[in-house]
């Protein structure tokens, strides 16, 4: 439910979830212990799952391939469970950019990324990524170049996806941490890129 | 034996979405009723969703594609690449030759 701050009656979905869950509670099918700590779970799950995998196949090639092959079962390796979720991770690679909408509603990976963002629900970003994702990623500060493939990928049916973006440039040697650290929820959707944090230029004579 | 729920096409193949507007759950988006694509993906077979909006058991399970579409056959005036693609998840019996 969206918290706006101030009073306003409930909507008739907003009814009907309450009066739902009060039954459930009633009828003794679940607790409210229960329901607040799936919803507390729920809050706690962010992106850094996908993060640490994205940065697991940048320092291995063995398992970036594994998790192209099945995102969900590399998802497991990493001690993530994700149960039902058929994951599929798509590659940047300097030839294509992805990028992921769900046009009919809101899927998302939520085991692996969380809460989805406000903008990736909303009619704009569902309506117009689609048809024109250039001007949208650019609107989002991603620029990709003319002769770079833009994939948009629907996530309007079973499947549920996630970008592996590319290696930033200068992070040779770095720990899978500080790797992990550079991907972005917005990284894991393919509205940006991993960027590293940029240090004042030193003044050379 | 052949099951309901074997996929009959093939990455690579051609494939049209049918145009059709049912009433009901449909997971077929619109923009993509009638174009043609190719098959990037079969991803398994799962419960017709439009069967289990209407509390059936959506069986047999419908094999379920990801079909490529050219963005510029989709979208009249599309500004980009002529590469540019869009992949959408297409249940089996959405699609025709």
């Amino acid at each position: 439910m969206k918290e706006t701050g101030r009073y306003e009656p409930y909507s008739y979905f907003q009814l009907m979830e309450v009066s739902l869950r009060e039954l459930l509670v009633e009828k003794g099918v679940m607790t409210e212990d229960a329901i607040a700590a799936a919803m507390a779970a729920m809050r706690a799950r962010g992106p850094e799952r996908g993060a640490a995998m994205v940065a697991r196949a940048w320092l291995d090639p063995v398992y970036k391939s594994r998790m192209l092959a099945n995102g969900s079962r590399a998802a497991g390796e990493l001690g993530f469970e994700v149960p039902g979720l058929n994951l599929i991770v798509v590659e940047n690679t300097p030839q294509a950019h992805n990028v992921i909408v769900c046009t009919l509603c809101s899927c998302y990976p939520r085991m692996l990324l969380g809460i989805p963002p406000e903008w990736y629900k909303s009619r704009p970003y569902r309506s117009r990524v689609v048809r024109e994702p250039r001007k949208v990623l650019a609107e989002f500060g991603t620029r990709v170049a003319a002769k770079v493939q833009i994939r948009v990928h629907d996530s309007n049916a079973d499947m549920r996806y996630m970008v592996l973006p590319m290696r930033p440039a200068g992070t040779n040697g770095w720990s899978e941490e500080r790797l992990a650290a550079t991907v972005t929820r917005d990284c894991l959707i393919g509205v940006a890129v991993p960027k590293l944090p940029k240090f004042p230029k030193s003044r050379k004579s | 034996m052949k099951s309901d729920s074997d996929p009959i096409f093939r990455p690579g193949d051609r494939v049209r979405v049918r145009n059709a507007a049912p009433l009901g759950h449909v997971r077929t988006p619109f923009y993509i009723r009638g174009h043609a694509g190719v098959v990037e993906r079969v991803c398994g077979a799962f419960p017709n969703p439009e069967e289990l909006a209407q509390q059936r058991d959506g069986l047999p399970a419908q094999p379920l594609y990801r079909v490529r579409f050219r963005q510029k056959d989709v979208w009249p005036g599309y500004r980009g690449s002529a590469e540019d693609v869009i992949e959408v998840e297409i249940y089996q019996h959405w699609l025709e030759v």
